[in-house]
Parts: structure tokens; C-alpha cells; sequence
């Protein structure tokens, strides 16, 4: 029944040598530097100096502490899954894992079917305890995982198609037929966000993208991307008008969208059976994978890529560590029921698939974080750390502002730009807006006859000049500037022979 | 095939029994919090303006004298006692606790203008302007009860001089005093005349104060705007340095004793390193009107000032500007102020014969803090010392109400200063260059050294 062999004769069980150990503690080292130091050769100030040189010492101190705890001080291990001898991983099936694992872990293997109510879709809390699932005919249900405990369920009595958690597992919102509806843990409706300008909205965007089936948040800073009928994916941040990025990622629609949880890869699946890996800080293909027509995304806390096609669900690994992907496990659901979307649960091996007919878990060991923490995301949580924590959250509720796309700017210094002319695009644009914010005015009604639609008129054409006043004088010294220069040069031009024939200027 | 998965079972993860801690643990590893550095600013805004919500500085008045208090001594024993001298001639000890007269002392006829407490606290010596200078001893007092009157004790032993005497300082460790006055007198607790006199020109010595770390040596200042180092091993006085304006009081970081601390008339107080008196150290400016006292904290890290502009600043020992001020519309001219011994409280002396009572950090909580608190605070300040310099929390950590006529009068010396700037860069640009120098601001005030 073995779990694994710590002590077995294998070859990898040799122990490794001085240089290895110190290499990779270096690497734990750097990863919780965060960054290169402040180059302190280059200052000249000496009380800023010294005040740095402490200040990175304490880093450097810090950072040696973090990595030794990683090394000696976690209480679990990640899961693996090895293959011996011609054995490959992607052959292995879900009945022989069942065999060689523990009772605890083999309960995560089930299938639940319920034919009536449409195809699952689900999401998880970020501690991975609970699962929301809803069928598209209306049927809402919220899990414990741990216990497997049905913690309440609900008929809405309309489409549903797609549910979420928000900040914990005591609200989730649904996307009802019409509008989004937030429930209570109990199932008693809290809002439904009809008007749109109740609540507190922060945007409200026209794409002009045209028709968008996907939508993630990439958890690394906040960021919403779009997968739009025509290929590209937009990513939008609250507080602007225009998108971050638009990148053509397919030839037809992007039918799936995934972000890995260290904020640097893509994932996208279109329509033309391509899945494509995108380096989101150069915004290049890194690995086209043909042969999926994959419905659905999702990435595991480790990286490992799960991509759900018909009612085969693939999950591919990065095992050489240079962002290539290859095959890992497969599961192919019973009965052939279609899988609608996969989603791997948080700090644990388990990935679970909603099809047409319920949903499913599979072990994938290797896939999710062994060591969680206890102020980010406790699978084990009280009601009373649950309480705490919503505080503390509350009270570090991020402004819409703080959204970009490189979250580490934040403190630093802003390199000094030359401020550039704008350009003719731009000004139009300026110019525009500029109109637009004075059409928006709602003028004064005026009683006693004086309220004529001629004036009315009036007053409006002469608030819209001048809006556009500044504009148009700025053109026109502009205008005067060129006409200024193409003077000078013209009589630059003129041959020898004709200047008795320019015009002088009068003396002073 | 080798295969592991994640268990975790539950009675690892969770406390045994309802009496224990619960259980918690840790990963710090950064990809498991993304966006760390918004979280961070978000939580050094909060702390700044929790840190503004909480700031109640001021604790109480301690009133009962009839005039104006010139001078306050610490005993140097006792932290919870102070000693404070009125321009009546009234001492007495405060309880800074209760904020109440423990006892009275007999005075002077005339102003008590110079207070201090020898090293062991068992004497009290003051001078004032009737040319005495009393000795009396403070050991062995009853804290104060609720309704007892103040207890009225006699002088030791009053000593007369020929002048009026200004300020009084104790050695540290030895048996020596110093008065000041006509000429600087360096006297002994038993004997009825100075043991040793200094003089140095014909003008006033003001002020008096021994170093901490050097008991032989002491700093004076005079009315002909000079300070002076004296060696009471020498018979001669040692150094003496004349600048522009007159320092009113002078003061010897407790850590760094080689360094002192003058209050000066424009103004400013000067950092000097005794050993180097030729160019100050820093120049520390944000008062309005005429620094009047200064008091080192026993950290050595920040000085309190008063001043005539009827407020109360508090400077790092090093920086140029001050990270404090206290004002009330009751306080008018601050002529003394001490820093408590604990380094958590300061004690001003106004003109209005009252004594107030400060806290050192305007929003720390006082009283025994658990492990937990502490922690919080110290995580508060670090992060909101990590981005106070961006926009919004520094607006926040730097704002501070300012009574209008100081704010009128910053603006005023702020205009003043940037038209002299203004005119001296205009003459360098029109002149040749190097041919007018701007001196430093650290040596712009001094005359001159002598030896």
C-alpha cells in the first residue's frame, strides 16, 4: 500500500552533494529577495548610503530566514507521480492510482451524477473547502468539501450560467438568464444587480471587440482578460476607458482562457484546435500545443495545465522547467458525458470536471500546494478566523487604482519622461472627449416662457465652441509656426539671381 | 510507478482540545500573495491615519504657581518628581503622576532663574536674582495625599554672592556646581565661596551646562552671543566660539556627549562637535521666534525645544526639520522644557505659570502593551516608514495644524529666505564666477573661533 519510498534503492536516492544543496538553496534565496538590491556603488550621498547598506543586510537576512524555514520547516510534501520502467504517466489510469494511494485521498475519486438539471459549472473558495456548482437548469448547490456535506442547495428557477464565490464561501453571485444575482450562505438572495448604477460600479466598458464567451482574472495583479469572438483578448483594468492590452491570439474565437498563478503565463485554446502559451511579459507564443479543441482551462496552484475536450479532460506538466508543456495525466469520463469545466482545487491534488450530467474528481498528484498559510487561505478555518479575516481583508481592500499591470511599480520612482507633443490622433481624441463631457451638461429648465427650443439650441452650439475653442487655437499657432518655418526656408530656396525680387522688409 | 498525493488529516491540522492555542501555519512564499506591495501601501495609508486619529499629545497642566516658571530641574533619582522655579521666587516639587505640588520650597525674593538637582539627588540647588544661591536637601519625601497641604521645608544652606546669578548647573558624578552670572563660579556643596572663578570678557553668562561624559568640562553661553568651553582642569577657560546671535541655552547629547545642542535667537539651534567648533554639525530650523530652552532626550536620538513662538518642537538629533510640534491656545511663551527620564513624556514651562505635561510620541499608546500590541505597532510604524514618501501618506504623516499667527509668520520667513536666495543667485549669475561664494549654512552664522 506503499505511499512513497523515502529510503528505496533508486538511483535519485543517492544523497546530493554540497554544491547541489547550496545551488538550490540559492535559488529558494532568490525567490524571496524579490529582486535585485540597490546598487550602492553608484550613490554619493554617504548618510543614504549607510542607511541602505542596513537596510539590505536586513533584507538579505530576512530572506536567508524565509528560505531555511522553507527547507526544514513545512509540514507536507507536494505530491508526485512517477513512471517506472516503459510505464508512461499519461497511460495510468484513475483505478490504478486508487490502489496504490491512501483511503483519505481515494475518497476524492467520484463521480456524481445528476441527469436532470443541465451541465455543472463550479468554483472553489481559495482555501479549496467549498465548492459552488450550479446546473444550467437552475439547480445551485454549495459543498463542503472536507466532510462532503451538502451545505445548502436551491432551485433559482431560470438559466444559470456561470456561478463564483466572492471574498468567501458566505457569498456567491450567479449569472442568472437576465441579470447577476449575490446569495447568502443560506440561499437567501442579497442582490440582483439590475441598474447598473446602483452599487458601487467602477466601469462599465464597451469592448468593440465583438462577442466575449470568456472571462479571467489573472491572479497575479487583478487584471480582467476577455476572450473575444475575433481572436483577440483584451485585458481591462477598472479605472480605464481603453484596454491594457489586445493581443490577436487566435484565428477564430477563444473558446478558453487560463492564467498560471505566477501571473507570467496564458493560456488559450481557439476554435481552430490550437492551445497557445503566452509569455504575458513579452506577449509571445511560447508553445503552440495542436490537436485540442479545448472548451475549458484551468492551471493548478504547481503549473500544471488542465485542458477539458469533449469528454476528455488532458492535463499537461512543465517538466523540464523551460515552459514546455507535455503530457501529463488524461481521464476520460464515463458514459461519455460532456465536460463543461474543469477547475483544480485549491491545496490539494484533486481536479474536478462539471459536465452535462454532474461533476466528477480525479486525483492528479503533483497539482496542487502542499504548505498553505494560515493568514492567506486555511482549509481548516474556524468561524471565528473566518470572521477575522473578512476584517482584515476589509480593512486591506485594494483602491481600483492600485490594478496595473506590473503590481511591483507601486513605491518606485516613475522615470522622468520628456513630455512629447501629442499627436494629431491624440488631440482629436482630446477634442472628442472634450465635446462629449459638455453634450453630457443638462441645462437649466426654465419656466415662464423663456424655455424655447431655439434658444435652447443656441445655448448648446455655444457651449460646444467653446469646448472646442482651445483646440482650435492651438491648431492654428501651430498652423503659424509651420507657415513661419516654410517661410524661411522658401527664401533660403530662392537661386541667386531672383533675390532682387523678394520683398524686404521694411527697416526698423 | 511511485506515486504520493496530498493528505492532510484533519487532527494534524487542528488543536486537540478546545483549552489549546489554535494552530497556525506558515508559507511564506511570495507567489501565495500577489499584489503584496498594494496590500503594503493600502496598510501604511490605514496606519497613517490611525496613527493622526490617536495623536492626543497632550496629558494635563499642572497649575498652582502665581508667576511666570523660569526654570525646571529633573531629579536625576526620582523619575516621577520635577522640580520647577518661578519668576517669584516659588520652587516647588511636582508629582508628575497626580500632576499635584508635593512640596514647597522657601525661594528667592526675587526670579528663581536656575534650577538643578545634584547627581544623587539628594540636593536641590537653585540661584536667582537676588544674588543667593540656596542648597537644599530633597531626600526622603511622602508621595502627595489627597488632602494634605504642601509641606514647606527649610534651606540647607544659602550662599550669597556679589551679582545676580542666571544659571546653575550640577557636575555629573562629582560634588561641584557651577552659577553663572557676572563671571562663571564653580562651587562645592560645603564650602560658603566659589572654589574657582572663570572669566572671559565683561558680558553675562546665561546659561550653564556640565557634559555628561566629561565631568571637567562645561559649555557656556553669554550675552556677547559667544559660547564658551571651559576645563575645570585648566585655570584658564579652554575654547570660545562668537556667532551672529545670542544662544539662550545649551545642551550635551547624553549618547554622544562630545556633541551639543545650542538654542539659539534667529531661530535655529546649532549642532556643534566640541572638538570642531568651527562649522556646525546641523542646523535644525522650524522655529518661528527665539529658541528659548533645549533638553536632550536620554536616548540621544531627539531634542525637545521651546520657544518663544509658543510652541513646543521635538527634532531628530540629526535632522534639519522638526517631526513634532505641540501648541495650545492656553501656552503662551515656552521659557523651559525637560524631557522626561523615561524619554516617554516632556514637561514644558510657559509664561502662563503653568507646567504641562506631553507625550514624547504624540499617538503611543502608554501603559504596559502585550506582545501582540507591540508587535502591531512596530509593524505599523515600519510600513508606514516604507512609503511614507509617496503622495497621499505623506500628506497625511507630514500635516499638522499650525496656530495662524506661527503659519503667517513661517510664510513671512519663507518669502524673506527665497528673496535673498533669489537675489544672491541673480549677483553670482552677473558677476564673474567664483567670485562671490555662498558660505555653507552651517558656518554662516559664526564669527569666529577663539582660542
Amino acid at each position: 500500500m506503499g505511499l512513497e519510498e523515502e529510503t528505496g534503492g533508486s538511483a535519485k536516492d543517492v544523497p546530493p552533494t554540497e554544491q547541489e544543496l547550496s545551488a538550490e538553496f540559492d535559488t529558494t534565496l532568490q525567490k524571496y529577495l524579490r529582486g535585485e538590491g540597490a546598487d550602492l556603488e553608484a550613490l554619493k550621498d554617504k548618510k543614504l548610503k549607510g542607511q541602505l547598506t542596513v537596510r539590505e543586510k536586513l533584507y538579505g537576512n530576512s530572506a536567508k530566514a524565509a528560505a531555511k524555514f522553507e527547507k526544514w520547516l513545512m509540514p507536507s510534501e507536494g505530491g508526485y507521480l512517477e513512471a517506472e520502467g516503459i510505464e508512461k504517466t499519461w497511460r495510468i489510469k484513475q483505478d490504478q492510482i486508487t490502489r496504490e494511494v491512501d483511503i483519505l485521498s481515494s475518497r476524492n475519486q467520484y463521480d456524481i451524477v445528476l441527469k436532470d438539471l443541465g451541465p455543472y459549472t463550479l468554483d472553489f473558495t481559495p482555501s479549496g473547502r467549498y465548492m459552488a456548482t450550479a446546473g444550467r437548469k437552475g439547480h445551485v448547490a454549495i459543498v463542503d468539501m472536507k466532510s462532503m456535506e451538502l451545505i445548502r442547495e436551491m432551485q433559482v428557477k431560470e438559466t444559470v450560467r456561470d456561478i463564483v464565490f466572492l471574498h468567501n464561501e458566505t457569498f456567491f453571485a450567479v449569472a442568472q438568464k437576465k441579470y447577476p444575482y449575490i446569495y447568502n450562505r443560506d440561499g437567501i438572495e442579497l442582490h440582483c444587480l439590475k441598474d447598473v448604477t446602483t452599487g458601487e460600479m467602477i466601469g462599465n466598458f464597451r469592448t468593440g471587440l465583438g462577442r466575449t464567451e470568456t472571462m479571467q482574472v489573472n491572479p497575479f495583479n487583478g487584471v480582467i482578460a476577455v476572450g473575444h469572438s475575433g481572436g483577440t483578448v483584451s485585458m481591462w483594468k477598472p479605472t480605464s476607458a481603453a484596454p491594457l492590452v489586445k493581443m490577436l491570439c487566435h484565428h477564430g474565437p477563444i473558446s478558453a482562457l487560463a492564467f498560471h498563478p505566477n501571473g507570467q503565463l496564458m493560456a488559450t485554446c481557439g476554435r481552430e484546435k490550437k492551445i497557445k502559451i503566452w509569455d504575458l511579459r513579452k506577449f509571445e507564443v511560447v508553445q503552440t500545443i495542436p490537436g485540442h479543441h479545448a472548451k475549458t482551462l484551468d492551471f493548478s496552484q504547481k503549473g500544471l495545465l488542465a485542458a477539458g475536450t469533449g469528454s476528455y479532460a488532458q492535463v499537461l506538466g512543465d517538466f523540464s522547467g523551460s515552459q514546455n508543456y507535455s503530457r501529463y495525466m488524461g481521464h476520460s469520463i464515463a458514459k461519455g458525458y460532456q465536460i463543461g469545466k474543469v477547475s483544480f482545487r485549491p491545496y490539494e491534488d484533486v481536479l474536478v470536471m462539471g459536465h452535462s450530467m454532474g461533476w466528477s474528481s480525479i486525483l492528479i498528484p503533483g497539482s496542487g500546494e502542499p504548505n498553505f498559510d494560515t493568514w492567506v487561505a486555511n482549509p481548516f478555518e474556524t468561524s471565528k478566523q473566518r470572521r477575522e479575516k473578512e476584517i482584515h481583508t476589509l480593512l486591506d481592500k485594494l483602491p481600483p487604482e492600485t490594478i496595473m499591470l506590473d503590481p511591483s511599480k507601486i513605491g518606485t520612482v516613475r522615470p522622468y519622461k520628456k513630455r512629447e507633443k501629442p499627436t494629431k490622433e491624440e488631440m482629436e481624441a482630446e477634442k472628442e472627449a472634450a465635446v462629449e463631457a459638455v453634450k453630457d451638461i443638462a441645462l437649466k429648465k426654465k419656466t415662464k416662457g423663456r424655455n424655447k427650443t431655439s434658444k435652447r439650441v443656441m445655448k448648446r452650439k455655444v457651449l460646444i465652441d467653446k469646448a472646442k475653442k482651445p483646440f482650435i487655437e492651438k491648431e492654428m499657432q501651430e498652423a503659424g509656426k509651420l507657415a513661419g518655418k516654410r517661410k524661411l526656408g522658401e527664401e533660403t530656396e530662392l537661386p541667386a539671381s531672383l533675390k532682387r525680387f523678394v520683398r524686404k522688409k521694411a527697416a526698423v | 510507478m511511485k506515486v504520493k498525493v496530498i493528505s492532510r488529516s484533519t487532527d494534524e491540522f487542528t488543536r486537540e482540545r478546545s483549552q489549546d492555542l489554535q494552530r497556525v501555519f506558515r508559507n511564506f512564499d511570495p507567489k501565495l500573495r500577489p499584489q503584496e506591495k498594494a496590500v503594503e501601501y493600502v496598510r501604511a495609508l490605514n496606519a497613517a491615519k490611525l496613527e493622526k486619529i490617536f495623536a492626543r499629545p497632550f496629558i494635563g497642566a499642572m497649575d498652582g504657581h502665581i508667576d511666570a516658571i523660569s526654570c525646571m530641574a529633573k531629579n536625576p533619582n526620582f523619575l516621577k518628581g520635577i522640580f520647577s522655579g518661578s519668576m517669584d521666587g516659588d520652587i516647588r516639587l511636582w508629582d508628575i503622576a497626580s500632576r499635584k505640588t508635593v512640596c514647597q520650597f522657601p525661594g528667592h525674593q526675587g526670579a528663581v532663574r536656575g534650577l538643578t538637582a545634584s547627581t544623587d539627588g539628594s540636593t536641590l540647588i537653585s540661584c536667582g536674582t537676588d544674588c543667593t544661591c540656596c542648597l537644599i536637601n530633597v531626600l526622603s519625601f511622602p508621595s502627595c495625599h489627597a488632602d494634605c497641604a504642601c509641606l514647606h521645608i527649610q534651606a540647607n544652606a544659602v550662599y550669597v554672592g556679589k551679582n545676580a546669578y542666571w544659571a546653575v548647573d550640577h557636575q555629573w558624578g562629582g560634588d561641584l556646581f557651577a552659577t553663572t552670572g557676572a563671571r562663571v563660579e564653580i562651587w562645592n556643596h560645603n564650602r560658603s565661596q566659589p572654589v574657582n572663578t572663570f572669566e572671559w570678557g565683561t558680558d553675562t553668562v546665561i546659561s550653564v551646562r556640565f557634559n555628561p561624559g566629561e565631568p571637567n568640562l562645561l559649555a557656556t553661553s553669554a550675552s556677547d552671543r559667544s559660547i564658551a568651553l571651559y576645563d575645570l582642569r585648566m585655570s584658564t577657560p579652554a575654547r570660545k566660539l562668537i556667532m551672529q546671535t545670542r544662544t539662550n541655552s545649551i545642551a550635551w547629547n547624553p549618547m554622544e556627549p562630545l556633541n551639543f545642542t545650542a538654542a539659539n535667537e534667529d531661530c535655529s539651534c546649532y549642532s556643534y562637535d566640541a572638538r570642531k567648533l568651527d562649522e556646525a554639525k546641523c542646523v535644525h530650523k522650524d522655529h518661528v521666534s527665539a529658541v528659548m530652552d533645549i533638553d536632550y532626550s536620554p536616548t540621544g536620538r531627539e531634542f525637545v525645544t521651546g520657544s518663544y513662538d509658543r510652541t513646543v518642537r521635538i527634532f531628530p538629533y540629526n535632522g534639519g526639520h522638526s517631526r513634532e510640534i505641540y501648541h495650545t491656545k492656553r501656552m503662551q511663551r515656552v521659557f523651559c522644557v525637560k524631557f522626561s527620564s523615561d524619554a516617554s513624556y516632556i514637561i514644558s514651562g510657559s509664561d502662563d505659570t503653568n507646567l504641562r505635561l506631553w507625550k514624547a510620541k504624540a499617538s503611543e499608546q502608554m501603559g504596559v502593551l502585550l506582545p501582540r500590541e507591540q508587535k502591531k505597532h512596530e509593524y505599523q510604524e515600519a510600513v508606514k516608514n516604507r512609503y511614507k514618501h509617496l503622495p497621499e501618506v505623506k500628506r497625511i504623516v507630514r500635516h499638522r495644524h499650525l496656530p495662524r499667527p506661527i503659519y503667517k509668520a513661517k510664510e513671512l520667513r519663507r518669502t524673506v529666505i527665497d528673496a535673498e536666495k533669489k537675489k544672491e543667485e541673480r549677483r553670482k549669475a552677473h558677476s564673474t564666477p567664483g567670485s562671490i561664494v555662498t558660505e555653507s549654512v552651517r558656518k554662516r552664522r559664526i564669527i569666529r573661533e577663539v582660542e
